[in-house]
């Protein structure tokens, strides 16, 4: 009776009524193509004694898998987002830095030298050692190098989980840097979508509030294609509206988390609609004109 | 204090095509659909009966709309794209036992919460578009489908799931049109569902939700 194995039986193959853990382990990670009647095979396979306890068994162990499930998926919460995106960039900013004062050293001696990480990476895989100091430092550049990139894939696939739809508009990285920004997604959540459209420009906006410079259009949702793909003068618009529809995402991610597809078409078609103003982007664009000014 | 109608209770009759476990009650004056279970989402209540509000719930609107949905009451169900438990607890609430799918972390956590005092509930943290991913757990020839999901490809979700269905079974389906695509004219979306739909089920009834539910289609099918 307990030579069935996971895959090919129900979930309950081989377990031990009450055992929640191992049944967690079997609902989670368990496939099979059909179902079958379990309930009558359960009790056959004397895991329960009648389909009534049966489906008691069931209940507490779907229960206790998806509330475990759902504590890991959302574990993976915000607050580590926010660690994660501020110490990669950490590491690429120390990488850079190291890199500029390696590329320094090695020019006193090899006028040939190169430059970057591109250049750490070559001085820490040379094979005959001329300068063990030299490429002592390039190794440790290139190891933060990769710590960065490990970093950058963790944020990658932890936003999604985290915040979907931010993730599905920003990609993930963007996502994370805002989250990040506000202090957390329940913060970014409640900004008003004037204050996420200039996150990061901090510098720029008190600048214009101590009232010796423009406003600044935008923050770090400059780095969004919406935004950069724009023809300068309509940077404002694109800017503001995808800064609404980022806050629309935000406040879904954190209240209900739902994936909202219709999002990402409602803000391409918002922006292809800003774009074709100044012809930036397709001439085919839409043809349905009005505008929110 | 509420006033009970007497038909509510006899149930066999005149308009009403209400599976057993679902009445019409009186709430603040006005009759509205109910089941008998635990609060969920903060709807008002008359002694054991709670309010099911179909501008919160396709199938709700779906029976609020008096399509023949096939439902008895007592059969065991899939639903697919649970999401916070909203309507698959009143599904409980009828129903035998209940297989809840939702993908979504945030939501199924408010659906443990409905799944707890109902202990033919069973909730999955699993994507319906991966049968293959808790056909170890839901068993086979349920008697009725319910799916809400709101996803590209909604047609698809339903054949996939197919193979769950008994042979004389329903599918009932809510197809929101605008996660097929936001531009297209909902009527469009529709009929290209239905006509996806046909490879695997014959589709017995469908009426637009908008009362409740703008750019909505309900859709009763039985397995092909």
């Amino acid at each position: 009776m307990t030579d069935d194995s996971a895959t090919d039986a129900g979930w309950y193959g081989g377990l031990e009524p009450g055992d929640l853990e191992a049944a967690a382990d079997a609902i989670e990670s368990g496939t099979r193509e059909q179902p079958a009647d379990w309930p009558t095979l359960a009790v056959e396979a004397d895991f329960a004694s009648s389909p009534e306890e049966y489906y008691d068994r069931l209940h507490e162990a779907t229960m206790a898998t998806t509330r475990q499930a759902v504590r890991e998926r959302e574990g993976a919460d915000d607050r580590q987002l926010v660690h994660t995106v501020r110490a990669m960039d950490d590491c690429e900013r120390t990488a850079n830095e190291l890199a500029e004062r390696l590329a320094e050293w090695a020019g006193s001696v090899d006028p040939e030298a190169g430059t970057g990480i591109e250049y750490a990476r070559t001085i820490a895989a040379r094979e005959d050692s001329q300068n063990p100091r030299l490429e002592s430092l390039a190794t440790r550049i290139r190891s933060l190098a990769e710590e960065a990139d490990e970093l950058r894939e963790y944020i990658e696939r932890q936003t999604p989980t985290i915040a979907p739809n931010l993730a599905g508009l920003a990609g993930p990285v963007l996502a994370a840097r805002l989250i990040s920004l506000a202090g957390g997604l329940e913060s970014l959540a409640k900004k008003p979508s004037g204050t996420v459209q200039v996150l990061g420009a901090e510098d720029a906006l008190f600048a214009h509030l101590r009232g010796h410079a423009p406003s600044p259009k935008h923050g770090i949702i400059y780095t969004h294609d919406a935004v950069r793909g724009t023809h300068p003068a309509d940077r404002g618009s694109a800017a503001r509206a995808l800064a609404g529809k980022l806050s629309i995402a935000a406040r879904i991610d954190h209240y209900s988390g739902e994936l909202n597809p219709e999002l990402e078409a409602d803000l391409a078609e918002r922006i292809e609609t800003i774009q074709a103003r100044h012809g930036t982007k397709t001439a085919d664009g839409d043809t349905r004109g009005g505008d929110d000014e | 204090m509420a006033r009970k109608r007497p038909t509510a209770i006899l149930e066999v009759g005149t308009m009403s095509n209400l599976p057993s476990g679902v009445e019409r009650h009186q709430f603040d004056g006005t009759e509205r659909l109910a089941t008998r279970g635990n609060p969920v989402y903060g709807e008002p209540t008359d002694g054991e009966w709670r309010a099911w509000d179909p501008h919160r719930s396709k199938l709700g609107a779906m029976c609020e709309l008096g399509m023949e949905t096939g439902l008895e009451g007592g059969e065991t169900a899939l639903y697919l794209g649970a999401a916070s438990g909203t309507t698959v607890s009143h599904v409980a609430d009828f129903a035998g036992p209940t297989y809840a799918v939702e993908f979504a972390p945030r939501p199924t956590r408010d659906l443990l919460s409905a799944a707890e005092s109902r202990p033919r509930l069973f909730p999955l943290l699993a994507d319906a578009r991966k049968p293959e991913t808790y056909a170890h757990v839901v068993e086979a020839d349920v008697d009725v489908i319910i799916q809400d999901v709101a996803t590209r490809g909604q047609a698809r979700v339903a054949l996939e799931n197919r193979r769950f269905l008994a042979d004389d079974g329903h599918l009932l389906l809510a197809v929101k049109a605008r996660s097929e695509d936001v531009t297209s004219d909902p009527n469009a979306v529709f009929a290209e569902v239905r006509a996806d739909l046909e490879d695997g089920y014959v589709v017995l009834d469908s009426r637009r939700l908008d009362d409740y539910h703008a750019d909505h289609l309900g859709i009763v099918a039985r397995p092909r």
